[in-house]
């Protein structure tokens, strides 16, 4: 018998995502990929804030999530942009390919 | 009929509309204390909105405008500061910003940033197909997320101004479209930056889950009153830890600093200035915020990992410094350093976070940042100048390309040696006034051997700028080179980046002769709005 779903069982998923999304930046490298890895720790971070919310019985923590959203939106159209333009010039760039600052 | 129509639609919304008045109450807002940020804000939409119904604006009017924005945006701070000195510091739009003298301290350190980063910028833009509006107007864009960090009273405010400031920063550093550095600096940046934020808003998430709320007045008060001392709480401490990460990487501090070489030298050159000068002083703001202000409750839990931050930045970077061959790179380096002697002045400051005696902490790293941006902007314009020089519009700031700078052009040597003394922490010059300030905060609450590794890292520092000394006044300029300034095809030093490196070569000495009016200002800041 399963009872009903707790908000802790959103926060032990958020943290799953979190860490996926984390060590997929660091092991995946691709742009993109490590792109939508950040978006999805972002989106763990708003899961967390509703679901702590939800526990708390207090809206402040869902209305946060609207920021985030849009925080995450605008950083959408500025990543995109540099990606593209990374990729314009270097048509399949990995993360290991920009390697010309070193030192 | 219409009429009729509207009648029938108001009696029927009419209910729904008094129960939104019940449950909403928009909080009240003091527009003029919030003045300076909506001066940029201003001149940020405005500079777009003509810039783009226009055609070129004559030389330089860009950045004029820009800078008297800024400068604007800067003088009202001033006059709020007077208020806040006279009725005291309070909190604005429901308590989501602070008003107090931290955060106006800190928007005049910003403020005075964008002014001479503009001036600096104008020609470095001369010419290249960025040549416009858009540049200026991410700077003041920037500047007002860097200062709603400086004066956040609520941790989802802190982050939206942090991811203003970076937005605008990712950009900026990838702005330079004709070179594959700046591309590549900007997606570095991107990469980690976005890493970092999400950190930072997963530990804030955290402690609204601890806290119960985001305001930071109100969860200044939750600690103190619910939690056990015995029994610490475990979100809590995750959130603090996952701040600390985000922080750490926002300030450069090791080891969370790797992406600073690559950033720095790959951005183009004012553009650096703008990240070493404002994208610093508004990190600093925004740790003193979360640690000192809302988290004094957990300072014995985050002050050693502070101790450690600080310990590493300030060897990783002197020791990294000495081996670069780049002075963009070095630079970037030593701003890890810098970061350290601020971490530094954090640490004292968690000694006596949240109590009446607040102690020095806070004032010696808000004088720290002022006097640092001032400094390296003016350092990092003269790489600008260097840097693109004819025949070298690359940008290439090689330790080589600075070889006999003072046979070549004087002036610029002697200004450079005086800001790299001062970023040495040489006396009579504003880098021993904020040196100072950071290790005397430490030694006053028995901090020593942080104290003395600081001095130990400023001495390693040291042999640093000394290189690029050297290199100014000993090594003889390359074949050519002076005959090709005479000719006005080698270095060029042009009337506003000349200002500007002047304007700081004379703050830097005339605040390492006179500090003691600045000081006194910079020990106000100790006073934080509730």
């Amino acid at each position: 018998m399963i009872g009903a779903i707790e908000p802790s069982w959103y926060l032990i998923l958020a943290a799953l995502l979190f860490s996926i999304g984390a060590s997929g930046l660091l092991i995946r490298r691709n742009p993109l990929i490590m792109f939508m890895c950040i978006e999805l720790m972002l989106n763990a971070a708003n899961l967390t804030f509703v679901a702590l919310a939800t526990k708390l019985g207090d809206i402040n923590g869902q209305t946060a999530v609207f920021f985030v959203m849009v925080v995450a939106a605008a950083e959408v159209v500025v990543g995109l942009g540099i990606i593209v333009s990374i990729l314009r010039r270097k048509p399949g760039a990995t993360a290991d390919d920009l390697a010309e600052l070193k030192g | 009929m219409i009429a009729d129509l509207v009648s029938q639609i108001s009696t029927h919304e009419a209910p729904a509309q008094a129960l939104l008045a019940q449950t909403f109450v928009g909080p009240e807002v003091n527009w003029f204390a919030l003045s300076p940020m909506l001066t940029l804000l201003a001149g940020a939409l405005g500079m777009m909105l003509v810039g783009s119904l226009t055609s070129t604006w004559p030389k330089g009017l860009y950045a004029l405008v820009a800078s008297v924005t800024a400068g604007t945006a800067g003088a009202l701070a001033m006059v709020q500061w007077d208020d806040i000195t006279d009725n005291g510091p309070t909190t604005l739009v429901g308590g989501a910003i602070a008003f107090d003298t931290l955060a106006m301290f800190l928007t005049i350190t910003i403020c005075i940033g964008v002014l001479l980063v503009s001036m600096l910028t104008d020609s470095f833009l001369r010419g290249t197909p960025n040549e416009g509006p858009e540049i200026y107007a991410l700077y003041l864009v920037a500047a007002i997320g860097g200062i709603v960090m400086a004066s956040a009273n609520d941790l989802i405010v802190l982050f939206l101004g942090l991811e203003t400031l970076s937005l605008a920063l990712y950009v900026l550093a990838a702005s330079n479209r004709r070179s594959l550095a700046s591309a590549e600096s900007g997606i570095k940046y991107f990469v980690l930056g976005g890493f970092a934020s999400a950190f930072f808003l997963y530990g804030i998430a955290l402690l609204y889950g601890a806290a119960g709320t985001t305001n930071i007045t109100e969860m200044v008060t939750t600690f103190q009153s619910e939690v056990d001392l015995n029994n610490p709480n475990a979100l809590a401490l995750a959130g603090l830890a996952l701040l600390i990460v985000g922080l750490g990487f926002k300030v450069a501090a090791a080891p969370f600093h790797v992406w600073t070489p690559d950033v720095y030298q790959g951005a183009p050159s004012p553009v650096t200035a703008f990240m070493a000068s404002v994208g610093k002083a508004a990190a600093f703001a925004a740790m003193l915020r979360v640690l000192v202000t809302a988290l004094p409750f957990f300072r014995d839990d985050w002050r050693p990992v502070i101790w450690v931050l600080a310990v590493l930045s300030l060897l990783v970077g002197s020791f990294l410094a000495v081996v670069q061959t780049d002075v963009k790179r070095m630079l970037a380096y030593s701003s890890v350093t810098h970061a350290g002697f601020l971490l530094v002045g954090v640490e004292a400051a968690g000694h006596t976070a949240g109590e009446l005696d607040p102690g020095d902490g806070m004032s010696s790293v808000a004088l720290y940042l002022m006097l640092y941006s001032v400094l390296v902007i003016g350092m990092i314009g003269v790489v600008t100048i260097v840097s693109r020089a004819a025949g070298n519009r690359d940008g290439d700031s090689s330790l080589d390309s600075f070889k006999g700078l003072a046979k070549r052009r004087p002036a610029l040597a002697l200004g450079f040696t005086v800001l790299l003394l001062a970023g040495a922490g040489v006396p009579v010059t504003s880098g021993f006034i904020a040196k100072f300030g950071v290790i005397q905060a430490a030694v006053e609450v028995e901090s020593y051997a942080l104290a003395v590794i600081a001095m130990v890292a400023a001495v390693v520092a040291a042999f640093m700028y000394l290189r690029i000394m050297v290199n100014m006044w000993l090594a003889p300029p390359e074949e050519g080179a002076i005959e090709a300034d005479i000719a006005g095809t080698g270095i060029l030093i042009n009337l506003s980046s000349g200002l500007a490196i002047a304007a700081s070569v004379v703050f830097t000495l005339f605040v390492g002769v006179f500090p003691s009016w600045l000081i006194d200002a910079a020990e106000t800041v100790n006073v934080i709005a509730r």
